[in-house]
């Protein structure tokens, strides 16, 4: 609990950061005292991640003033963050794969006695419940274990704050459980903890305290104890969250049928698949869970055709075998595709909208004996702007002007608008506001009841469990049988997502590589 | 009080435009601190590079004479360069167009053809040997994964040997007094003229019918488009199944074409014969002219025509003021080298802040 002496860790007055077109920080006030676990809760492009870089001295603002320990100070550069006692944990990690787990630490540590290092890691894992193993090489660990390094990266530095950016967006539902428990006893010793999320029910449970932004602005400053998920909501996005709408209908015939798909891992550090089965019928939602990094991405890449497979019955899409067909063929049996990545990959950052409606959509209105129709191109990337209520200036904004989410529903858009028999989405929400991502799910939904076979494969069980009709778990390449969403259970899918490797509970404590 | 350059949300048009203006400003200046240097008074020196060249019919003529060659290549090049394949050998590609265009018209040689069908013949045989070699770059980088800015590069010196072979061996002209030579071309293997004591040929009408049709190929093909894809977001060309070979053979088919094309036409052209040079590094300034016009057709032909200046410039540099022709490659390399930082302002703009109050 916060201490009461009435001295706050950390003051930030009046933070003030304008980015080109977006004022991202306006005017932000936030003390976090000793001690607290202090929640920074706020729609994506709320200002978070800014806020927090501000703290530890990656971004400059423009305006305003940070108090540390009743002191004025300026944070030039993360180095000087640390040395004044803050650490942070990035939602994405910066480790070397290839390097051990006390050489990682090492690198970042740089003043540690060298010898000491593997004993000192042992010490602090030891004593937050970070189960670590410095000899350790990165690659054979889960993502769970990896963030334990950087966790006790940051804990040698013995910080006074800990910043955490989005933290359980990769752990299983157990390993979440786990990081709780450190935090809390991190709290207990008087470390106070910035705890970035966008879930209501982990800021439920364990934070002291929650500061709410909302465009860049503090919309709210509450006990979140006290709170519910709807009024933590409505501070966030300043409005009620909607609610899916789920509509009995029969599956019908199979539509997409993966038998026995073995695949290779085509990198050092990919996952193999091994011996994968799966059957999404015509009017239902299936769910992938799983903890990324255990085949996913090859998974994905197999389905979609970016990687071709050298036996066709592999993969059948609606009565065909499509093993062996590329991409461009297979949606032209109709499938639709969302990638995981928007920029890049579901879209081409410098081309508009209109230009990235032609990288799936060929149909005789928008392209003519191989001449592009740029009205019917046009028309079509509008009406999905419309349809879907992307933010964007028109047809001709360039994808890259986008925030992730509105860049996401167009591309959510632009693949159902083509009505496809079956869909595949991977991460359909990942980084998209909460509303936003409601709009994403509904749409999956109404596709579902309108006889579309649609497969989810997302690491957010919350999600899954909401609009999937059935669920399977893939876990080191391997895929369990789908069942009915009602007859399993969070705590089911838990365990099957740390693998079959499982010994103490843990997410993939055992996996050799 | 600093300046910072800061993202812009979207590229900028105007910096699109702006930036190769730019660039041939500070390019001048350069070129200012150069003459000044050489002690020649910079704007009489500035006169005779840029004024003199141009400043009569038969100039003009020239610059477009020497544009052709340039715009041609770069438009091929240009196709290729946008979904990120580099094919660096066009020099060499134009020499191989050279020696088939040549070759037929040495076979041809009195029998009397009807000159717009020998042109014809020309032009094709040229086109597929320019195709041809670029095809072995081609193949080596989809076959083998071999980098086709290095094997492109190196058999420029093959096809120069090549020719320099043909023209002291097998094609050497007997009454030639021993010259490295061919017989000159009979008249009907030869362009016409478009415009009288001038060397301007039609070379030109074809170089800008294949930028028109390369405009359209780019803007309006769906084929154009996905190279555009590929060079953009290879990741996004896999996802959109977009067949990553394919670019890499149209792309150097492409610049092999255009400049097997600008070999022939140099041949049937102002040379009229063979040489064992065909072109004063033509193959290699049409890619400084393909980067200068942002890969776009139309910058590409307000490009050559600089680029051509500049090589009028300096042999007119060479004789009125006794500077080294070096200074026309010097000034090309200024040019792409101000060109490539002046992109920056496509992506972002100068700002000036006043220091953070935040202290």
């Amino acid at each position: 609990m916060p201490d009461a002496h009435g001295g706050a860790r950390l003051e930030l007055r009046g933070i003030t950061k304008q980015y080109p077109g977006v004022l991202a920080n306006d005017r932000i006030d936030v003390d976090v005292l000793p001690g607290e676990i202090h929640a920074v809760l706020g729609e994506n492009g709320a200002g978070k991640s800014t806020l927090m870089k501000i703290i530890y001295g990656i971004v400059k603002p423009d305006a305003g003033t940070i108090r540390w320990e009743g002191a004025p100070a300026h944070v030039a550069n993360p180095a000087q963050a640390r040395k004044l006692g803050i650490g942070m944990v990035f939602q994405h990690f910066s480790l070397f794969d290839t390097l051990t787990v006390a050489d990682n630490i090492r690198l970042a540590v740089d003043e540690q006695d060298a010898a000491q290092l593997p004993a000192r890691i042992r010490d602090v894992s030891a004593r937050y419940g970070l189960t670590l193993d410095p000899a350790r090489r990165v690659h054979t660990m889960s993502v769970g274990e990896r963030q334990r390094v950087e966790i006790v990266r940051c804990l040698l530095q013995e910080p006074r704050l800990l910043i955490m950016d989005e933290p359980t967006s990769v752990l299983t539902p157990q390993a979440v459980l786990r990081l709780f428990d450190t935090l809390t006893k991190l709290a207990a010793e008087g470390c106070s903890i910035l705890y970035i999320s966008h879930k209501l029910d982990e800021i439920r449970a364990i934070c002291h305290r929650a500061t709410v932004l909302r465009a860049g602005r503090v919309t709210g400053t509450c006990d979140p104890r006290q709170e519910t998920n709807a009024t933590l909501a409505r501070m966030m996005i300043g409005g009620d969250l909607p609610h899916p709408r789920h509509r009995e209908v029969a599956a019908g015939k199979p539509a997409l049928v993966v038998d026995a798909l073995d695949l290779a891992a085509d990198d050092p550090f990919g996952t193999t698949l091994r011996a994968i089965s799966v059957t999404v019928r015509a009017g239902e939602i299936v769910g992938i869970a799983g903890v990324s990094g255990n085949g996913q991405k090859e998974l994905l890449a197999a389905l979609s055709g970016e990687r071709t497979l050298d036996r066709a019955g592999a993969v059948t899409l609606c009565g065909k075998p499509a093993g062996r067909l590329a991409a461009y063929d297979r949606r032209r049996l109709g499938l639709a595709f969302v990638p995981e990545e928007r920029l890049g990959r579901g879209a081409v950052p410098e081309m508009t909208l209109a230009e990235n409606t032609l990288l799936t959509t060929r149909d005789g209105a928008l392209v003519s004996h191989g001449f592009i129709r740029s009205e019917g191109v046009r028309a079509f990337a509008a009406k999905t702007i419309a349809a879907y209520g992307v933010k964007a200036t028109g047809p001709d904004a360039v994808a890259r002007s986008l925030s992730g989410g509105n860049l996401q529903k167009f591309i959510v858009g632009r693949e159902i608008n083509q009505q496809p028999k079956v869909l595949i989405a991977a991460q359909p929400t990942w980084g998209v506001d909460v509303g936003a991502a409601a709009q994403i799910r509904q749409a999956l939904i109404d596709l579902r009841d309108n006889g579309v076979a649609v497969l989810v494969i997302s690491e957010e069980l919350d999600e899954l469990m909401e609009i999937c009709d059935r669920l399977a778990v893939i876990a080191q390449g391997r895929l369990s049988p789908a069942k009915p969403i009602h007859e399993t259970s969070a705590e089911e899918i838990g365990i099957l997502m740390a693998g079959t490797a499982e010994t103490s509970g843990g997410d993939r404590e055992a996996l050799h590589a | 009080m600093k300046l910072v350059l800061e993202g812009r949300p979207q590229p900028s048009r105007a910096a699109v435009w702006f930036a190769p203006l730019l660039a041939t400003a500070a390019t001048l200046v350069v070129g200012f601190v150069v003459f000044k240097a050489f002690g020649k008074d910079p704007l009489a020196a500035f006169d005779a590079f840029f004024i003199q060249p141009v400043a009569t019919r038969y100039g003009i003529a020239e610059l477009l004479l020497k544009a052709t060659p340039l715009m041609l290549i770069a438009t091929g090049l240009a196709i290729g360069y946008r979904a990120n394949v580099w094919n660096i050998g066009a020099e060499g590609q134009l020499t191989l167009g050279a020696i088939a265009g040549g070759g037929v018209a040495l076979a041809v040689g009195d029998a009397e053809w009807p000159s717009a069908l020998l042109l014809t013949v020309m032009f094709a045989a040229g086109a597929l040997a320019g195709m041809l070699w670029a095809a072995i770059p081609a193949w080596l980088r989809t076959r083998f994964n071999a980098n086709e800015i290095l094997t492109s590069l190196m058999l420029v010196y093959v096809a120069t040997l090549l020719l320099s072979w043909l023209v002291h061996g097998p094609w050497r002209d007997p009454e030639g007094y021993n010259f490295p030579q061919s017989r000159l071309f009979t008249d009907s293997a030869l362009l016409p003229n478009l415009v009288a004591e001038t060397r301007l040929n039609a070379g030109l009408l074809i170089a800008l019918a294949i930028v028109a049709i390369a405009w359209v190929f780019v803007r309006r093909h769906i084929v154009g488009f996905e190279m555009r894809v590929a060079g953009l977001a290879p990741a996004a060309a896999n996802y959109a199944g977009i067949a990553a070979k394919r670019n890499v053979w149209l792309g150097m088919l492409a610049g092999g074409a255009c400049a097997g094309i600008a070999g022939v036409g140099e041949a049937a052209g102002p040379i009229g014969q063979l040489l064992p040079s065909m072109s004063p590094g033509y193959g290699f300034a049409a890619i400084i002219v393909a980067f200068v016009g942002r890969l776009h057709p139309l910058g590409i032909v307000f490009a050559s025509i600089l680029m051509s200046l500049l090589y009028l410039g300096g042999e007119s540099a060479q004789m009125n003021l006794a500077l080294p022709s070096a200074v026309t490659g010097l000034f090309q390399g200024t040019l792409l080298f101000f060109l490539l930082a002046a992109d920056v302002f496509v992506n972002f703009r100068v700002r000036v802040v006043q220091p953070a109050a935040a202290t």
